[in-house]
């Protein structure tokens, strides 16, 4: 671990960006910059001057890195992708999990391997919170619809709340189907018949 | 059971082939299950396909040969077994600088030669009144369009490298760049140029067409190890592209392929924009001026899907031109080795290599010698700007 490494996040998404530079941070690198606007994204990068830099693949401004490749009077100092020949392992990882990384100037990678691999980790952790997320939202949206239909079925068919549910669960296993599906097809009957 | 292939794409004009083969179902024809991937950057097309996350891409042509070449990046051999269309680049100005390109210029614009020499005086004249260098937009550093801009800026004396700045941006902000002025030009393939003219900040000075006649653009790209292993669906994919182009170039079929390009999951621009590129008919002024041209952007017709490997040769040499690449005997025959036009008759037999009518070197280019695939040294050798 060298903690004098300069490391450029280059991520639209601020909530991972922040992921990513605690991840860096409490791993000892002082010197984390996010860039979230990719304007004149080489002029800040030039700017900033750093050893690494970390992109997220759904930004398109990625092609704008690969420049940096390219000898030109503007780059003072090299860049290469973090993976060789021989890293497949890691760049199908990095790839995987959304992310890849740039080493500027001459920096051995295996200095460097431990900030791919926490980038791959904490890109990957926020695709699982955000996952969870996901299910979080669509099961308090069930919730309500399966709410909404008992009670239409209560005051149809006057039956308790328990009984309502149970009707409902009842049929869901008989139709094969989810008991918010059957729950929605009960909303959607009802308002056809006002 | 089906062949299941991820393909990935990048949603421009140029995916047509791809995007009907599939959607209009020729490849479930073939027994293919595909699944179309849309995709923000070369870089991200090059890396899923080489690592084999995809099974195919829609890939811009100079990028197969820099990876099979292993240029700018880890080295991984492509081939190309069809030719995703000819042309379909355009560089478009702003208002200010077509005025100043038109005021700077000796005969008709139209011509790249009086454009380019008229480039030259008004970049002269910046670098006198000590104001900063124009700068070009364009999408790869291994790109057609940065080839298509350095060929006919150079020929009208301006160094791409000296004189201007060319830089890369991703196609979606070109329209922005040009309208705060980040960039004074760009080249970029459809639909962007129209969006530009469309929006009343940008002017088409030329087709790509203009400068070179035939221009591969996007190929069909495969790891070379995945064609080895899968030759029969391969075959099967090529076929349902060939199809797919026979039908884009039916007129009759315009409406139909255009709704379905212009869908928000395909190149999600609108149905008239991308009927507009599919017909040549362009509007090249924001006041409105159309220019009509059946060579600009060819997704079929004149033998467009067949690879030529002299295309791949006229990429290479500019590689070679622009200090890309080291000029070598081994890295030609490599580079030419990516276009595959025997996997092509395989699947579509009957081909034309070059249909009557079109330039007899199969490039077309509107100054220098005819171009000879095997002799890159003189290809060279006729122009005094190169790195």
């Amino acid at each position: 671990m060298d903690p004098t490494l300069k490391i450029v996040i280059v991520d639209k998404n601020p909530v991972r960006a922040a992921i990513l530079e605690d991840g860096l941070r409490e791993a000892g690198y002082a010197h984390v910059v996010r860039i979230d606007e990719t304007s004149h994204l080489l002029a800040r990068i030039y700017a900033i001057d750093p050893d690494v830099i970390v992109i997220d693949l759904e930004e398109p401004s990625r092609d704008v890195l690969e420049q940096m490749f390219q000898v030109s009077r503007a780059v003072r100092r090299p860049i290469a992708m973090f993976v060789d020949q021989s890293d497949t392992a890691s760049i199908e990882a990095a790839v995987d999990a959304g992310v890849s990384a740039y080493i500027v100037g001459g920096l051995r990678k295996e200095r460097i391997k431990s900030i791919l691999d926490l980038c791959i980790s904490r890109f990957n952790a926020f695709a699982r919170l955000q996952d969870e997320l996901e299910r979080t939202k669509s099961a308090l949206e069930d919730r309500k619809v399966i709410d909404r239909a008992k009670g239409i079925l209560m005051k149809a068919k006057n039956i308790s709340e328990e009984a309502a549910y149970a009707l409902l669960r009842k049929t869901a296993m008989n139709e094969n189907k989810k008991i918010a599906e059957v729950a929605q097809s009960v909303i959607t009957a009802s308002e056809l018949l006002k | 059971m089906s062949d299941k292939l991820r393909i990935g794409f990048i949603p421009l004009a140029d995916a047509t082939a791809l995007l009907v083969a599939v959607d209009k179902g020729f490849t479930s024809a073939e027994g293919l299950d595909v699944e179309l991937v849309r995709e923000v950057s070369w870089s991200n097309v090059r890396d899923k396909l080489n690592i084999g996350l995809f099974d195919a891409a829609h890939l811009i042509a100079p990028v197969a040969i820099a990876s099979t070449l292993g240029l700018g990046h880890i080295k991984v051999p492509i081939v190309a077994p069809f030719g995703l269309g000819l042309n379909g680049n355009a560089i478009t100005v702003s208002p200010a600088l077509h005025a100043s390109i038109v005021a700077a210029a000796d005969g008709d614009i139209a011509d790249p030669m009086v454009s380019a020499r008229a480039l030259a005086r008004v970049v002269a004249e910046r670098k006198a009144k000590g104001r900063e260098p124009l700068t070009f937009g364009m999408t790869f550093p291994f790109s057609t369009h940065n080839y298509h801009l350095r060929f006919w800026m150079a020929a009208g004396g301006v160094d791409p490298d000296e004189d201007v700045r060319l830089v890369v941006l991703p196609p979606p902000y070109m329209v922005e760049s040009l309208a705060n002025r980040h960039v004074d030009a760009f080249c970029v393939g459809a639909p962007w140029n129209s969006v530009a003219v469309d929006l009343g900040i940008g002017v088409i000075l030329h087709f790509v067409s203009d400068i070179l006649a035939r221009a591969v653009e996007k190929v069909l790209a495969v790891r070379a190890s995945w064609a080895q292993e899968h030759p029969d669906v391969l075959r099967r994919l090529v076929h349902a592209h060939g199809r797919a182009v026979a039908f884009v170039e039916d007129q009759a079929n315009r409406a139909e392929v255009t709704a379905l390009l212009a869908a928000p999951n395909r190149i999600g621009a609108s149905a008239d924009v991308i009927g507009r590129t599919l017909d040549g008919r362009m509007k090249v002024t924001p006041d409105g001026a159309v220019r009509v041209s059946d060579r600009y952007l060819m997704v079929g017709r004149k033998a467009a899907g067949r690879p030529d490997p002299v295309q791949a040769a006229w990429l290479y040499a500019q590689m070679v031109r622009w200090g890309q690449a080291p000029l070598s005997a081994d890295l030609l025959s490599a580079a030419k080795a990516v276009f595959r036009p025997d996997l092509y008759d395989a699947a579509l037999p009957g081909e034309a290599a070059l249909p009557a009518g079109e330039p007899a070197d199969g490039i077309g280019a509107f100054t220098g010698p005819a171009f000879d695939p095997d002799d890159i040294e003189g290809h060279l050798a006729a122009w005094k700007i190169r790195r």
